[in-house]
């Protein structure tokens, strides 16, 4: 910290150097100004604005002295110096004061007027800056304190002004400034343009702006209420998309949750209540993963996370496999057996984790791509969630191909749609059994691989899923793809659209009582199976 | 098999006695060999309202073959309003000592009591709220479930959404219902306080006989003519609609009864525990009650009530000793139970007697033709 300021005043210094190469006269403005500094609050607030008025290129050093309290003045009155590294340096002149006596200066204070005047001459001095981030923020934070004052140095600006975003913050700024206090000497028409500017820009500022125009002309108070209104209409346009992208997250979440979910169902009518175990176990299969690449090439989180993908989805494949054959292979024809016997496996495996990695969470990094956020018009997307849509949509593509493309998918439909003919045809039922709940599982698997990077990876990560997972498979209709599909994302879209209304758990129990009554309309989902098979 | 022996009614009575028992011997001083002390004197109540509860669970299930994942809403629910009694028992002996305000509440900056705890300083209000809440809500729930055919694993996972719903709905502090914390800190019930043996040992006798009853009416209703209509819709529902009954009515009845049997349960559970909280309403219970039915033998009376006693205590043990071990236990039963003693330990004893007729065919729901 300290050595950073310290860099940070030499770089000063230099300045400060090369000031008083290009500005070997002082002018008189200068002088005053400087005089200003020793004087009262006022007199140094009015110092800072006039020294950032005229450019002087010493302005920011002797602005920036004073913000950091760097700036003393002589015990007598006579006399600005600034504290460097290297000792006191004559703020006048420029020449070092070696032997000058510390006790015998005073600091210069500041008051609130004085900062809001350092403030505004910084934001005067970087709108003429090299570099054009700067130039945008120091528009941006004239923006947060328009004022009429501002408006000759921003037209000053705008004149060589070519970097567009850089433009368009000072375009802003301008026509807030010509709406503020003591702005009515411009024209209506100016003032009418001003208008027009900030609606065309949007957003929660212009609109705050806009509302409190002071006094003004009833033709830009009508002009500026319909800018509000046309600005309110656009916000909650755009606070319906960032709900529709927040829905469509949460749905590709539940979608890749419950897809694994919707296979098995479908093709076996199994309920199989340990998914969301299978889930947990994808998530602590990324940990593992993860922690062994991370220990060969420590800084390396993406590479972990790509390795788990194929890892979750085959240990949770064969976890599944091992299931069908050991246990659920014995209760075909007893759906709710079934239910009762996979709960207890999803006792068994929560506590078989809870003993090996213990029952806290475990961290599963992020890797860099993943993380942070990109703003896309008036709505956030936080990276890690499109990576997971993104990543839904491929396992849902993947599944569709194996389903229509590949000898297994064919079996399973056929399957699906009717056992006995199936068999008949001389489909092994049983290896077409196995083979499907080991891809459920394995979807599971790839489930648990996403979920690891929203959410805590505990032995208790599956419950959080299970029921929602369900909803989803009841909602979409079983044994139909588009029908999870579907499902998932009307819940998800509709928990979101909800959730500024009524509450994030109102919301979910509003989902839910839902999906309660629209199962008493469509006993069997949105997409049901349709045919012989499906009265069995 | 309840035509030739009513062993339920049998059951009923070793319950009762039994629990009479148990709560004249707590009664003995101390320093007596047979005394009984109080830890035990509330686990049997808790057991044997869990029993309660699981009879409810079996007379969907086993007489039904509704599979309920969310019955532990209704005793949840029945638990509730006990405990809003027991709430306004406490008067001014809370915390803030606020005389018309739970404590609760006091926290929450509440001025006025809601208008639905109205009444509940009453103990026979509260009573009939604990059977008049639940079966209202499986009335409704039921009339829709049933009425467009919902069945199956379908059901199963509504009733499920159910609960989970009622969990989340709990669990805010605006419903008025203590939030997270739930209900508890309770003083007394109609003027006795609950820390004493007495009022103790007097709660485990009534508790068992609120079982028995439960046990000697629900025996009632399924020897009689609707009981053999319920069986036929649990086993061939499209054949008993074709001859022209009204399924939907036929399960809606028992689907109602059941209910209530279970918030009696969540009543008395509440004043024994001493404590209802959200965690009631968690799909983990329901499903909880479900395996103690299945243990025992679904499809028989006194099955259930004999899975949820012993599952219960293997519970006290386990946890007790082996906490960790409790899970792996209890999914063990779940899947040993299901694998190999599909009928339960009733069923167990009936095939040791090679007895023919079986109470039960397996499978569920319809029977192909």
């Amino acid at each position: 910290m300290g050595n950073t300021r310290h860099t940070w005043w030499r770089v000063c210094l230099v300045l400060l150097l090369l000031g008083a190469l290009f500005a070997p006269g002082m002018s008189r403005a200068d002088d005053k100004a400087l005089l200003g500094l020793r004087g009262g609050y006022d007199d140094i607030a009015a110092a800072v604005t006039s020294l950032a008025d005229h450019h002087d290129p010493r302005a920011r050093v002797l602005i920036d002295a004073l913000r950091h309290g760097a700036l003393y003045k002589a015990s007598d009155g006579n006399g600005l110096y600034i504290e460097t590294d290297h000792g006191f340096v004559d703020a006048a002149t420029n020449a070092a004061a070696p032997g000058l006596d510390p006790d015998a200066l005073e600091k210069i204070r500041q008051n609130n007027n004085v900062r809001v005047a350092v403030a505004g001459a910084l934001a005067l001095l970087d709108l003429a800056a090299p570099d054009a981030a700067t130039r945008r923020a120091a528009a941006a934070a004239m923006l947060d304190h328009p004022d009429a004052a501002l408006l000759p140095a921003l037209d000053h600006a705008l004149a060589s002004e070519h970097d567009p975003a850089a433009r368009r913050a000072m375009v802003l700024a301008r026509a807030a400034s010509l709406l503020s206090v003591g702005a009515s000497g411009h024209g209506v028409p100016e003032q009418l343009a001003a208008v027009a500017a900030l609606r065309a820009a949007g957003g929660a500022q212009a609109r705050a702006i806009l509302l409190n125009i002071p006094a003004a002309p009833p033709a830009v108070r009508a002009a500026a209420a319909e800018a509000v209104h046309a600005i309110d209409r656009e916000l909650q346009l755009w606070s319906l998309a960032q709900g529709l992208f927040y829905g469509v997250s949460l749905g590709s979440v539940l979608l890749i949750a419950a897809l694994g979910l919707a296979i098995t169902f479908g093709v076996m009518g199994v309920i199989n209540m340990a998914h969301g175990e299978l889930m947990m176990i994808g998530a602590y299969v990324t940990y593992v993963v993860q922690h062994a690449t991370m220990s060969v090439l420590p800084g390396d989180a993406g590479l972990g996370l790509a390795l788990a993908v194929p890892a979750a989805f085959l240990v949770c494949g064969a976890l599944g496999i091992g299931i069908e054959r050991g246990l659920i292979r014995f209760l075909y024809g007893r759906p709710l057996e079934t239910l009762l016997a996979t709960w207890g496996l999803s006792l068994v495996l929560q506590q078989a984790v809870r003993s090996l990695f213990g029952p806290s969470n475990v961290a599963v990094v992020t890797p860099a791509f993943m993380s942070g956020a990109a703003r896309l018009g008036g709505i956030d997307i936080t990276l890690n969630r499109l990576v997971i849509i993104v990543f839904a949509a491929l396992v849902m593509l993947a599944l569709t191909v194996v389903l229509r493309v590949t000898p297994l998918g064919l079996q399973m439909r056929a399957v699906t749609q009717n056992r006995r003919m199936a068999s008949l045809m001389g489909i092994r039922t049983s290896r077409v059994d196995a083979l499907t709940f080991g891809l459920g599982s394995g979807v599971a698997g790839l489930a648990g691989v996403a979920v690891s990077q929203i959410d805590n990876v505990s032995p208790n990560l599956g419950q959080g899923y299970i029921i929602d997972s369900f909803m989803v498979v009841v909602f979409g209709g079983v044994g139909n793809l588009w029908g999870t599909l579907a499902g998932a994302m009307s819940l998800g879209v509709a928990n979101k659209i909800l959730e500024p209304l009524a509450g994030a758990v109102l919301a979910k129990i509003l989902v839910l009582v839902l999906i309660i009554l629209f199962i008493q309309r469509r006993p069997r989902g949105l997409f049901p199976l349709r045919g012989r098979a499906v009265e069995s | 098999m309840i035509r030739r022996r009513p062993a339920s009614d049998w059951a009923a009575a070793v319950v009762l006695a039994a629990a009479c028992v148990l709560a004249l011997l707590s009664l003995l001083p101390e320093a007596r060999l047979l005394h009984v002390p109080a830890y035990i004197v509330g686990l049997a109540g808790k057991y044997l309202s869990y029993a309660i509860l699981a009879l409810a669970v079996d007379l969907v299930w086993g007489f039904a073959g509704i599979l309920t994942l969310g019955h532990a809403a209704f005793f949840a629910l029945g638990g509730y309003a006990m405990g809003m009694y027991l709430m306004r028992e406490i008067g001014t002996r809370g915390v803030y000592a606020n005389p018309d305000l739970p404590d609760f509440m006091v926290f929450l900056s509440w001025t006025h009591l809601p208008w639905y705890w109205y009444g509940f300083s009453h103990l026979a209000f509260a009573l009939l709220m604990a059977v008049l809440v639940p079966g209202v809500l499986a009335a409704a729930f039921g009339f829709l479930a049933f009425r467009s055919r919902v069945s199956g694993v379908y059901l199963s996972i509504i009733t499920q959404a159910l609960t989970y719903a009622l969990l989340l709905a709990f669990f805010r502090n605006d419903m008025g219902f203590g939030g997270n914390n739930g209900l508890t800190d309770f003083k007394d019930i109609a003027g006795a306080d609950l820390h004493q043996p007495a009022t103790r040992a007097a709660l485990l006798a009534i508790t068992a006989l609120v079982l028995a009853l439960c046990l000697v009416v629900s025996r009632m209703i399924l020897r009689s003519r609707y009981g053999d209509l319920l069986v036929a819709v649990r086993d061939a529902e499209n054949r008993t609609r074709f001859i022209g009954y009204r399924p939907e009515h036929i399960k809606l009845m028992i689907w109602v009864f059941s209910a209530v049997i279970a918030g009696l349960g969540g009543a008395l559970y509440v004043i024994q525990v001493g404590i209802i909280n959200p965690g009631e309403f968690s799909p983990g219970n329901s499903i909880e009650a479900v395996i103690w039915v299945a243990v025992g033998g679904r499809g028989t009376l006194w099955g259930p009530v004999l899975g949820a006693l012993l599952v219960n205590f293997g519970k006290t043990i386990f946890t007790g000793v082996l906490p960790e071990l409790w899970l792996y236990a209890l999914g063990a039963l779940f899947i040993l139970t299901t694998l190999f003693l599909p009928r339960g330990l009733v069923g167990l004893r009936r095939r040791v007697r090679r007895d023919a007729t079986p109470a039960l065919e397996p499978g569920d729901g319809e029977v192909t033709p």
